[in-house]
């Protein structure tokens, strides 16, 4: 055997750069974001609450206009325990990113949850949005730091 | 109902692959650094650059690897007109397929022609090679039109 040599590597970028447009109902979703206040759509004909709104009913397929003004606080649906490191990753790991289904809403939306040991975080749990600070709001989901347990509350 | 305009913002999807390149681009992307270009012959006699381990016809192991001259001809090409940020030159340019002399198979680069009426089919290039190599396609740093 010959010593065993170190394969060669290159590294290859692959980069897309595009504007995105999230369209009028998540436009007024994410201004409404920008003020403190989660603003979601009613279907006209199921009723259903969807946040964010999309500016129709997946269901019925109709246009959606009437705007609900939403709670701080929800339920977690679904989560994930995030242990792999990838690259941009904004918090350390391990993390856990849930779907949290704001009272008020029928659907669920994306966020972190912290302040409570990853362990503990289970479906049903009550958790409310923490801001940052008011000079970092802006047309954007980040400005919700992440979600947190409602103190003393009970699951859903 | 407001009368805002749809928000729009710039998003970014990036990512740097770091792959093993294997016996036969290594021998291509070494002969890259040392301004060389190198191809494979199948047993066949066939000519691929850049170079594979197999001959994609038969998946037979490819004859041996050759040296060839870096000038060739462009066989098919398209106009760039405003480059992207990440594209390799920052002025308008053609991406061109390009066989290089003595090959059989034609590897895609980048023409510094200046005006598209300056590309054609059939037209002949030289590699431009890049001032100091960085063990990238770009050590070749494009190819130009021959007079």
């Amino acid at each position: 055997m010959t010593e065993k040599q170190e394969a060669p590597m290159i590294v290859t970028p692959i980069r897309l750069e595009y504007d995105y447009s999230p369209g009028e109902a998540a436009s007024r979703f994410l201004r409404s974001i920008a003020e403190g206040r989660y603003v979601g759509q009613r279907c006209p004909k199921c009723k259903k609450v969807y946040v964010p709104p999309r500016g129709s009913c997946p269901t019925c397929g109709v246009p959606t206009s009437e705007e609900v003004e939403l709670s701080q606080t929800g339920t977690i649906t679904a989560f994930c325990i995030v242990n792999i490191p990838f690259a941009g990753q904004a918090v350390e790991c391990p993390y856990v990113s849930a779907t949290i289904k704001l009272d008020g809403a029928d659907i669920g939306f994306y966020h972190l949850i912290q302040e409570i040991p990853y362990d503990q975080i289970h479906i049903g749990m009550r958790v409310e949005a923490v801001w940052k600070d008011r000079s970092e709001w802006g047309p954007t989901t980040e400005s919700i730091a992440h979600f947190r347990p409602v103190k003393d509350g009970h699951d859903a | 109902m407001s009368a805002l305009e749809p928000l729009s913002a710039v998003h970014v999807l990036e990512f740097d692959y770091t792959r093993s390149l294997g016996p036969t681009l290594a021998a291509f992307f070494e002969g890259l650094a040392q301004r060389k270009l190198v191809g494979a012959r199948t047993v066949s006699g066939k000519v691929i650059v850049p170079p594979t381990p197999h001959d994609p016809d038969t998946g037979e192991d490819v004859a041996e690897l050759v040296d060839l001259p870096d000038t060739g001809v462009v066989t098919t090409w398209a106009w760039v007109s405003s480059p992207r940020p990440k594209h390799p030159l920052d002025r308008p340019f053609a991406w061109a397929l390009i066989r290089i002399d003595g090959a059989d198979t034609a590897m895609l680069h980048v023409v510094d022609a200046g005006e598209e009426s300056r590309m054609s089919t059939g037209m002949q290039v030289k590699a431009r090679w890049a001032d100091e190599p960085h063990g990238s396609i770009l050590d070749l740093a494009c190819f130009e039109p021959m007079p």
